[in-house]
């Protein structure tokens, strides 16, 4: 028998949001879908709109992007100041470095494109041209994790993993998925699960002294949920921070995308597959009582 | 080396940091014994050059390839500043091959640079054999001057021709980067290393060293 070259398993009629059996399937035609739960307020172009109002009282600030200043909020920014704003191309190592020497010359760089290639593309030269040499640059990385269905080309699921290791580097969390979290504590309420939320606001560094605490109430599980593969995200971080420490939950679980590259398709679906979506993770949840 | 109005030499090829200590000795910015500490714990002066050791190194090369886009950085930051500074920038042939050189190259060009110079050192050599093997150098001033850049090329060695063309790079009225590409003989002026083969990492034995010496000064007078 031929092996057939396509290892895609063919799905139909698959769970859906909240677990529904046979719902209908989804369909995506945007590399960026929304992220936001039914009624949940929203503002358009946040990041964006925040480093205009910063950089009004700070003449330092720059905004470079490589092709991406659409999607990453930066337009606003480069509307509001055209002078201020560089377009660095398709250019990710390029984008990086000039982020770099920009920085050496005493300005503050922000530096915006997809996780996927600031972390994979870009690697060396954000860890010798800015790491290494501690220099003031942020880069703002849009599609974090599992933020697009537009497949392993853009899935960021292994982010943190790469970034963690890097010295000097600050990794601020998006928040996205203490959002998740209090969606899905909300649908527990009516099980009586006690679910405290804590949230981190950087993985790197940890704000460790915070996380003990709360991981050592008596009898308490802790779970960590991120938007990021289980191999050496947030939830390794926790574990090894408990066992340095002494510190036993009466159990550890983690939230986490698998060791695979992911599907293609439409985001809730793949939220919902992988266990990130709020609904799958008050199933996970309830599943551990 | 923190004069603000200062042009800016940029070594994308850290390897070469020896050869930078001795000119930022020349330049008063370190002192001539502490070359004795070259490459020993806790020196100044590491085999690879890093901003963050030696005063008067503005970039930590040595992961080759990323000094071009780094120049670009510098560059743009200079003429925000209204700065009369040129920033210069050394890489080799054997970095060449590296997809951000280009990626910087492009930049410059597209940013018409006339602040920046780019100094390739073309010695036809790389850790694994002669450049032109490894990774194939034909025609790098077409291939610069198709990225926008006004290219000159120049024995490396001849420092006459050298003074000749910096100057010519720096007085270009036209709004383009310029690359001075080098070609260069590696131990030029020692004839026995000269002919020495694979001279990449080169091995000089202990009672080498003051023929070598000789010979150089013997140049030097000549």
């Amino acid at each position: 028998m031929m092996r057939s070259k396509y290892t895609r398993p063919v799905r139909l009629g698959e769970q859906g949001e909240g677990g529904q059996q046979g719902a209908s399937r989804l369909t995506t035609s945007a590399m960026i879908a929304s992220l936001v739960a039914p009624g949940q307020r929203t503002k358009a172009a946040p990041f964006g709109q925040a480093l205009v109002e910063l950089a009004k009282s700070r003449p330092q600030i720059l905004g470079l992007t490589a092709d991406l200043a659409k999607y990453t909020d930066l337009h606003v920014f480069a509307k509001a100041y055209p002078d201020r704003f560089y377009q660095m191309g398709m250019a990710e190592q390029l984008l990086i470095c000039t982020a770099a020497g920009m920085a050496r010359e005493g300005f503050v760089p922000f530096a915006t494109t997809y996780a996927v290639f600031a972390a994979r593309r870009a690697y060396d030269f954000i860890c010798l041209a800015i790491a290494e040499e501690n220099l003031n640059v942020k880069i703002a990385c849009a599609l974090p994790g599992l933020t697009t269905g537009y497949g392993p080309s853009h899935q960021a699921t292994e982010d943190i993993a790469i970034f963690r290791a890097m010295p000097k580097l600050t990794i601020v969390s998006s928040g996205f998925m203490t959002m998740r979290a209090l969606e899905a504590i909300k649908m527990l309420q009516d099980s009586h699960i006690d679910v405290g939320v804590l949230h981190v606001p950087t993985i790197k560094p940890l704000d460790e002294a915070t996380i003990l605490e709360a991981a050592s109430q008596s009898g308490r599980m802790v779970i960590v949920a991120e938007n990021h593969t289980i191999i050496g995200g947030l939830g390794e971080a926790v574990a090894g921070l408990l066992l340095r420490s002494g510190v036993m939950p009466a159990a550890f679980r983690q939230i986490a995308l698998p060791d695979e590259f992911l599907d293609a398709g439409a985001l809730p679906t793949l939220h919902d597959r992988y266990g990130i979506s709020a609904a799958a993770m008050a199933r996970s949840i309830k599943g551990w009582q | 080396p923190e004069w603000e109005g200062r042009d800016r030499f940029l070594l994308s090829v850290g390897h070469y940091a020896i050869a930078l200590y001795a000119a930022l000795i020349e330049a008063g910015f370190l002192p001539e014994d502490e070359l004795e500490t070259y490459g020993s714990d806790d020196s100044r002066l590491p085999m690879s050059g890093m901003a963050s050791y030696t005063p008067g190194m503005e970039i930590s090369g040595g992961s080759l390839g990323q000094g071009l886009a780094l120049a670009v950085g510098h560059a743009l930051a200079l003429k925000r500043k209204k700065s009369d500074a040129f920033v210069y920038c050394l890489f080799s042939d054997g970095e060449c091959g590296e997809g951000a050189i280009w990626e910087g190259a492009s930049g410059a060009g597209h940013w018409r640079l006339d602040n920046l110079i780019g100094i390739v050192d073309v010695n036809n050599q790389q850790a694994d054999g002669p450049s032109s093997e490894v990774t194939g150098l034909e025609n790098l001033e077409e291939r610069f001057a198709a990225f926008g850049w006004h290219p000159q090329r120049v024995d490396g060695n001849d420092v006459d021709a050298l003074i000749v063309a910096f100057d010519a790079a720096r007085a270009l009225s036209e709004p383009r980067p310029r690359v001075i590409i080098c070609d260069t003989k590696m131990a030029k002026g020692v004839p026995f290393l000269e002919e020495r083969e694979r001279s990449h990492f080169l091995r000089v034995e202990a009672d080498e060293w003051q023929k070598a010496m000789s010979a150089l000064d013997g140049g030097r007078n000549a």
